[in-house]
Formats: C-alpha cells, sequence, structure tokens
C-alpha cells in the first residue's frame, strides 16, 4: 500500500485541509469498525505511541494492531498563524504533529513575491526537515497533494514554491495540485498577479492540476440546500442524511460554522473519491500514476476539470432514490462541476470515471455508450475513457462517482485569468509591491503570461481539430 | 506431465485464481457421474499432476485436524502492488479445496501506472532475479516439466510490460521449453486510454519469445455473459469464470483419436503453429449455456459441430449471430481474401459420451485451410469421454486462423493514430523507451497482419 502526504498551505489550503482529515477519518472509521490500523488507514495516518514525547511510530504490521494514536501525514503551512491554531485547538488538533506545523506571524500581504520570494528562501530549510521527516516515516510515497489557493500570498506564492521544492528533492513522486482559483468577483485585488504567476510554476512543475472555483462550490452548495429544503416540505423529519461526508462539517474547528466549511467537504470530498481506488480494494483498481499516466497526453496540459455525483444522499425514503445512470449523467452537466466550464461544447482529450460502490462493469460500459454521442473526443482518443471500479462506496452513499476531465474548454478559464492580469498589468497597477521584493524581477511577469499564453494556444490547437474529418495516418507498408 | 502458470497483474491474477478453482471443480464434479470410476481416478490424477503439486503440505497449510491437506498450485504470482495477490490468496484458502503457496508471489509497493514503459524498462529487471528464483522452484517440483503457461492482459502496465520482459526472461533461461502465453484483449471502447501502446508493444515484444499467443477478447466474452449466459449485472468475474472455462477446456487431459498422445503444450504446438510467423491462437467452445437452461437443453454432436464450424468460418466469437451465410469455397473462386476465414491449423476437443462416434469430417475440409498446410497435419481431434463440467457434450476449437486480423488491424490502426499525434509518448520516454521502439512495434505488426491476411 502506498502513501500520500498532504500539504496544506494558506488560508484556503489549511481550511480545505482541515475538512479533509475530519472526512478521511469519518470514511475510515465507517469502514474499519475494528479500530484495527490496517493499510487503508496507513496511507494518510500513521499510528504513533503518543505516550513519548518524540511519539514513537507502531508500523502496520500484518494490519492488526490497535489504533493508539492516529497523526496524519500532513505539512502545514501558513504565514500567519490564525488559521493553523485553530485547528489545533479544535478536536482535529490530536490528529497533527507539531512538528508538522509552520507559521510565521506577518502573513503574505496577497503578494506572490513575498511568499514565492521571500518567504520561501527564509523557511526553506524548515520546510524541506519537515518533508523529509513525513516522508521518511512512509514506507512507500506515492504523491503528495498540495491545497492552495491562487489568489492569495501564502497559498500562491509558498504553496508553489514548496511544489518546486518537491520537484527537486523528491523527483519520483508524483505531485497533484488541488488549487482554488479566484472567481471573477474575487475581493482581492491582486488576485489575477498571484494566479498567473503562480500558474506558471504549476505548468512547468506540476504533474497534475485539479482546478476549483470557489464560485462553482457556492453554486453547487446552493443547489443541495435547495433540494435538502425541498424536501423538508414533504416531511418534516427528513433532512440531508446527518453523517452523509458531502454536508456534514462539524468537527474541525471549534465553535460557530464557517460560511466556506461547506464549500470546503466538496473539494475534500473529491480528494477522498480521487484517492479511493488505491486505498481500498476494487475489481479495477486504478492508482494515482494510473491517472497522470492516462489523462496527461502532452506534459503541459495537465489540468483536469473535475466532477462528483451524487451530491446528496435524501433519506427520505418517499423519494426514490436517484437512479444509477442519473448520477452518470449528472457528472457530465455543468452544475456539478468544480469549476465553471463548459466541457460538453469543447473537445476532450481523456476523460476518467472513478467509480465507487456497488455498480457493475456492465453499468459503467452501458453509461459510457450511451454518453459518447453527445460529447467530443479528439480524433487520436476516440474511446478515451479511463474506468475505475472501488468497492467501497463513500459514507452514506450506496455509490457515487469522480469525473476527472482533461478537456480543452479550460482555455477559457485561462484566458479570463489572462485578461483580468492584463487589466492590470498593462497599467503597471501595484507591480511595485512586487518587484520590491528581493529576488523578484519585471521579467518573470512577462515570463509567466508567455506561459500562460502558450498554454491555452496549445489548447486551442487541439481544439482547432474538433469536427474536422481525420483520414488516419499513413500505415507501413511491409514487403509481402 | 505438469504446467507452471505465471500469474501477471490484476487481470493475470484473477483469471489463475479463476482458473485453478475451474478445474478443481471439473475434476472432482458431475462429470464423474458419466464415466467409470477407474476412468475418472485417472481423470482426477492427471488433472492434479497436470496443475497442482498434490503431495507437499506446505508449511503454511499447519491444518486442525479436520481440515484436510489441499493441493498447491503450480503457480507464479507477480504484480506491482500488494492488493490483488492477497485477494487472490485468500479466494483461493476460503475456497477449501486448494491454496497457493505463499512464498510464490513476487509483489512491489507502487503498480505500473498503466504504463508498458514503466512495467517492461523499470519493474521487470528488478523483479527478475526474484521471479526467476521462484519460478526455478516451481519448475523443480516438477517431475516431468510440460511448459509454462503466462496469463496476463494486454491493456495494463504489469500485465502487458513486466509480462513481456519476463517472457523473453523464460524464454532466455529455458530455451527448449513451451511457453504459451494467454492474452486479454481489452474492450474496445476502453478501460485504459494507452491501452493500445500498451498493446502494441506487448504483442510485438511477445511475438519474438513465446511459442504461442492465446487470445481472449473481452467483446467477444462480455457478449457471451449477456446473451447466452444471460447475466444481467456482468462482473469481471463472470468475464473471468468463461475464460477459465474455456481454456480448461482445451488443456484438461484429453486423448488423440490413436489413443498415443495427450494434449499437452508440445503436442498442441506442433500441430497449431507450423510457422513461428503465424502464432497467434483463438479459442472457440460450444455450448455456452447457464446453470438454469442446462436443465433444458439437450445437445448432439453433428448439431454442436455444425455451429462450431460455421463459427469458425464466418468468425463468429460465440453460437448466437452466426451469419450462416459465409460459406467455404474453393481458392480459385475467392473472389477477395475477405471472405470466410481461412485456417492454417485447427485442433478440436470434444469431451462427452460418445464423442469418438461423431463426425469431424466437415473440419478436415482442405479449403478451410491454407494450400501449403499438409492435408493431415492442418486438423487433429482429441476426446476425452468424461463430461466435462454439467455439459454432457462439450466441443471446443483451438484455431490458427485468420479471426486476430481484424482486432488486430484496429489496434494498430488507432495506436498509429495515436502516435502520430506524439499523445502520451512523452510518457514512455520517461523510461527509456524510444520512438524507434515503437516504431519496431508497429513494424512487427503490420508484418504478422500482412503473413494473415494472405492465408
Amino acid at each position: 500500500m502506498t502513501q500520500s502526504i498532504v500539504v496544506q498551505v494558506g488560508q484556503c489550503g489549511n481550511q480545505i485541509g482541515c475538512r479533509f482529515w475530519d472526512l478521511a477519518l469519518r470514511e475510515h472509521a465507517s469502514t474499519n469498525k475494528g479500530g484495527t490500523f490496517d493499510e487503508p488507514l496507513s496511507s494518510f495516518f500513521r499510528n504513533v505511541d503518543a505516550r513519548y514525547s518524540e511519539p514513537l511510530d507502531i508500523p502496520v504490521g500484518r494490519g492488526r494492531e490497535k489504533i493508539c494514536n492516529l497523526k496524519a501525514r500532513a505539512v502545514l503551512v501558513d504565514m500567519e498563524e490564525g488559521v493553523v491554531s485553530e485547528i489545533l485547538k479544535g478536536p482535529l488538533g490530536d490528529v497533527f504533529d507539531h512538528r508538522q506545523l509552520i507559521t510565521d506571524v506577518s502573513g503574505s500581504g496577497n503578494n506572490w513575491a513575498v511568499g514565492h520570494m521571500m518567504y520561501g528562501s527564509l523557511y526553506r530549510e524548515q520546510i524541506s526537515e519537515a518533508i523529509r521527516r513525513t516522508a521518511e516515516m512512509c514506507d512507500c510515497l506515492q504523491c503528495f497533494f498540495t491545497l492552495h489557493s491562487m489568489g492569495g500570498g501564502t497559498g500562491s506564492g509558498v504553496g508553489t514554491f514548496i511544489l518546486n521544492l518537491l520537484e527537486e528533492e523528491y523527483p519520483e513522486v508524483y505531485r497533484f495540485t488541488t488549487a482554488v482559483y479566484p472567481s471573477a468577483e474575487d475581493d482581492v485585488i491582486t488576485s489575477p498577479y498571484n494566479s498567473v504567476l503562480a500558474m506558471h510554476q504549476l505548468t512547468e512543475h506540476a504533474d497534475c492540476v485539479l482546478p476549483i472555483e470557489n464560485q462553482s462550490l457556492v453554486d453547487i452548495f446552493n443547489m443541495v440546500n435547495q433540494a435538502a429544503s425541498k424536501t423538508s416540505k414533504i416531511s418534516s423529519t427528513s433532512k440531508v442524511k446527518g453523517g452523509s461526508t458531502v454536508t456534514s462539517d462539524l468537527g474541525g474547528i471549534k465553535g460557530q460554522e464557517k460560511p466556506f466549511d461547506k464549500m470546503n467537504n466538496i473539494v475534500a470530498n473529491l480528494l477522498l473519491n480521487l484517492t479511493s481506488s488505491s486505498r481500498f480494494e476494487g475489481a479495477l483498481n486504478v492508482d494515482l500514476n494510473e491517472i497522470t499516466m492516462n489523462l496527461v497526453p502532452f506534459p503541459k496540459l495537465h489540468y483536469l476539470v473535475s466532477s462528483l455525483s451524487p451530491l446528496y444522499h435524501l433519506a427520505d425514503v418517499s423519494l426514490p432514490l436517484r437512479k444509477l445512470d442519473q448520477m452518470f449523467s449528472d457528472a457530465f452537466t455543468k452544475e456539478y462541476q468544480l469549476i465553471s466550464a463548459d466541457p460538453r461544447h469543447s473537445l476532450y482529450l481523456a476523460c476518467a470515471l472513478m467509480v465507487r460502490g456497488n455498480v457493475a462493469v456492465s453499468d459503467i460500459r452501458r453509461n459510457i455508450d450511451r454518453l459518447k454521442p453527445s460529447l467530443q473526443f479528439i480524433h487520436w482518443n476516440q474511446e478515451g475513457w479511463k474506468t475505475g471500479l472501488c468497492s467501497v462506496p463513500p459514507v452514506g452513499q450506496p455509490y457515487s462517482l469522480l469525473a476527472l476531465a482533461n478537456n480543452s474548454c479550460i482555455r477559457h478559464t485561462f484566458t479570463n485569468l489572462r485578461d483580468r492580469f492584463y487589466k492590470l498589468y498593462k497599467r503597471k497597477a501595484h507591480l511595485h509591491h512586487y518587484t520590491n521584493v528581493d529576488g523578484m524581477e519585471a521579467g518573470q511577469f512577462s515570463q509567466a503570461l508567455e506561459s500562460l499564453t502558450g498554454l491555452v494556444k496549445e489548447y486551442e490547437q487541439l481544439e482547432g481539430t474538433m469536427g474536422r474529418v481525420h483520414e488516419g495516418a499513413p500505415r507501413l507498408q511491409v514487403a509481402s | 506431465m505438469s504446467l507452471v502458470t505465471v500469474q501477471l497483474g490484476q487481470c493475470g491474477n484473477q483469471i489463475g485464481g479463476q482458473l485453478f478453482t475451474t478445474v478443481l471443480e471439473d475434476a472432482y464434479g458431475k462429470g464423474g457421474l458419466g464415466c467409470t470410476k477407474k476412468e475418472n481416478t485417472l481423470y482426477q490424477d492427471a488433472v492434479l499432476e497436470r496443475f497442482f503439486n498434490a503431495e507437499e503440505p506446505s508449511g503454511e497449510t499447519r491444518m486442525s485436524c479436520s481440515q484436510q491437506v489441499t493441493p498447491t498450485a503450480r503457480a507464479v504470482m507477480v504484480d506491482m502492488e500488494p492488493k490483488v495477490i492477497q485477494q487472490t490468496i485468500q479466494e483461493a484458502k476460503k475456497s477449501g479445496k486448494w491454496h497457493y503457496c505463499e512464498k510464490a508471489q513476487f509483489c512491489q509497493k507502487r503498480g505500473s501506472g498503466n504504463n508498458w514503459a514503466h512495467g517492461y524498462s523499470h519493474h521487470g529487471p528488478q523483479a527478475r532475479d526474484a521471479v526467476m528464483d521462484i519460478v526455478q522452484h516451481e519448475v523443480e517440483k516438477c517431475d516431468r516439466f510440460g511448459g509454462f503457461l503466462s496469463l496476463m492482459s494486454l491493456a495494463g502496465g504489469t500485465g502487458s510490460g513486466v509480462g513481456a520482459y519476463l517472457t523473453e526472461c523464460l524464454r532466455e533461461e529455458y530455451p527448449h521449453s513451451f511457453l504459451v502465453n494467454q492474452i486479454v484483449w481489452p474492450y474496445g471502447t476502453g478501460e485504459v486510454i494507452v491501452q493500445n501502446f500498451n498493446a502494441a508493444l506487448t504483442l510485438s515484444h511477445l511475438y519474438q519469445s513465446s511459442d504461442a499467443i492465446i487470445i481472449f477478447e473481452n467483446d467477444n466474452l462480455h457478449k457471451i455473459c449477456s446473451q447466452l449466459l444471460s447475466i444481467k449485472n456482468i462482473s469481471f468475474q463472470d468475464i473471468n469464470s468463461v475464460i477459465s472455462q474455456e481454456l480448461a477446456s482445451v488443456l484438461q487431459p484429453a486423448t488423440s483419436a490413436d489413443c498415443c498422445r495427450t494434449n499437452l503444450p508440445g503436442e498442441l504446438l506442433e500441430r497449431l503453429v507450423p510457422d513461428p510467423q503465424y502464432k497467434l491462437l483463438n479459442v472457440r467452445t460450444i455450448p455456452h449455456t447457464s446453470e438454469r437452461a442446462l436443465a433444458f437443453s439437450s445437445f448432439t454432436w453433428p448439431g454442436l459441430l455444425k455451429h462450431l464450424r460455421q463459427m469458425l468460418i464466418a468468425n463468429a466469437g460465440m453460437e448466437e449471430g452466426v451469419d450462416w451465410q459465409v460459406k467455404v469455397q474453393s481458392r480459385d473462386r475467392r473472389l477477395s481474401s475477405g471472405d470466410f476465414t481461412s485456417s492454417l491449423a485447427n485442433v478440436l476437443f470434444l469431451r462427452g459420451k460418445q464423442c469418438e462416434t461423431a463426425d469431424t469430417s466437415p473440419f478436415s475440409d482442405p479449403r478451410l485451410y491454407s494450400s501449403w498446410v499438409p492435408r493431415d497435419a492442418a486438423f487433429s481431434v482429441f476426446h476425452q469421454p468424461r463430461p466435462f463440467h454439467s455439459y454432457e457434450k462439450y466441443a471446443s476449437l483451438l484455431s490458427n486462423s485468420q479471426s486476430p486480423v481484424g482486432p488486430l488491424g484496429v489496434l494498430v490502426g488507432k495506436a498509429w493514430n495515436m502516435f502520430a499525434s506524439r499523445a502520451y509518448v512523452h510518457q514512455y520516454l520517461k523510461y527509456g523507451i524510444a520512438e524507434e521502439d515503437f516504431l519496431d512495434s508497429f513494424a512487427t505488426l503490420e508484418q504478422v497482419i500482412n503473413n494473415y491476411s494472405n492465408l
């Protein structure tokens, strides 16, 4: 069983991370009734004997040891203390080892350069040390998950700095980044700068990026709420099922329910579903390295549009359970995507369906056949589907589906980002905040802009082949 | 004579588990009622010798007094991640009828990521020494060693990549042993996106080192499950059962018409692979019925054989939906080579009551075969009066014919298209496979297609 390490950076990254750990614990608690420290648990947690001041690591062994104390395989980084302190004060405090935390006091001021250049060089040793320690406690490390936002300073700056670091020190370990992109109405003025500068890093150094947009998460959350309130009109006792990992957000942070918590749950679910096949068994296992292998046809085009379904499980008996086929159709509608884009009218380069729960291979095939005619695939990848089947369903649901698509529609998101960037850049607005930082040059802006433009062009070129009739390339001739 | 089975990757291991169960179920099943006790015992002994180590109670089977020692499968399990092997071993133990030797496995922690190059250039060499060691142990346990049967898929990374590498190693270390590879051809509509690359690379490499390649196509098996066996929600287990049944019907003991040979790999290869350029074999069996329908069906040898022959000429994968319009014509009258499926050689297995009386002459029709094959060598029959499983009469045809040309052509076409756009190629180059290797593979396969088309 392979292990993965989660590196959560900045306010956004840490808040998502917090939800992720809470949901992961809940998921394992529901499948692992005996409280044994088994292989699936060891992929994200380690078992320690906390009686010692330096907790003693207890290996998995035959997978039958009782759980003593669980510690998450995580590194938490933030340049201001508020968020991380709150996490530590809450019920999840015990799950994190104090040596895995790296904090500073003053924050990055929404400035990528401060995060990447200044704090990066300042904390390089510490970060490297923390990661090394966590990595050493893994038997077989397969993947780093980095969580951060793109619009802020710490998440985008320090986050991408860490990405560079990981590529240098652990070149064989995959780097999956879950990045939250700023929506159009973002309240941080310099978010376009931060995002484009960070994008350049992601394009060069990440193996796979799952972009998320806040606006889509809000829409999804509203949709779930609406459906929940509809059913409550029918029956006063019904509500969205309590333990369901989609909506339940208690635990993790003490006190009032924060508005972003429900949205972060959705992202946490994404990560859980992504890793389910490498943790649990199934008829068709999809490991994380298979995802990069199958969904990334060209090195830079590694941005995947993700959609999750079903998003809620109504426990009300009077309403019929949503049919399996409906789940597949939903995953291909705009409302269920975590980023606002329109894959249906653009070109698919590849698509992966990760199914969990009691679903048969024939169901998946049937749905693929049903949905294929309405989707456009690039000519050399007409049957570009990767399917994975994990037998363990998520908590509170009989089955679920995560669809990851490498689709050219993402270029619109990037074009929007580039336009917003350009609006500021052509007036050189706020530039001095960046160039004043040691190590930052004006040339980096144009480099990042170029990289983004190049990326958009590559997608455009591929999309240009859509609709045209393609003759296959002439085959090799053999002497008879 | 014994066979050593090498199970590679998730697919190979899952099929392996199913195969051993099927073989034992047949040996100890209802078929025994259809023949004399002596014949039954002989059959069971032959099956045990062929697939299992009966005498050796391995250290792990420390049984309580209520349990007997169960036979150990002659198998080597290889996978790059541990989950599937563990599952397979557990299931075997749970059945209580046989088990695996737990030391006969090799696994790593990280998989091959559907990457043929990763499997071939990276994991293969790493695994070589340990796996060859285990293989040697298994071979030494055999009184008389009859050959290797490798089970693998084409689409993934381990079965295909590591499988291709290990087949080459086996060929090097055992140059005089028979090496048969059973491969699973993936669904046409993708299980893995880069499956065409993986398949093309694997096939071209296997062609150099293997003696024969038996092809099972997921699409055909799926149709058999849905249309003939009426299974509603088809799982891979169902498909693996069909594969195991078809394989078992070819590998279970049977004697040739002149009663002096048994159907061991050497015999089969001698008849089926006259020229090393033609190594692709496929299996067709009849009948396929679900347990429930079996009670209401009865079959006659003429009926079964007529269907089977038509299945061969019309290139049908199963007995339903066969095109009866296709007829055999003599060579000079054929306008194009695409009329009926020509064969190089066929071996027919008849299992069940009165199988010796069945008229198999339609299969010896010389028009069925390529002109350069000597008349009497093209077709042979093996009999086994003991019924197979619960089937009163069962016929299987192992053929070396033109049927793989269609799917192979499609596969090469798709892979070539993808290669022309250089999509995904960087993932392979990362692990030391160069573009020339791709081109070599394509060239080999185009040659194979050419050869078969001109039969």
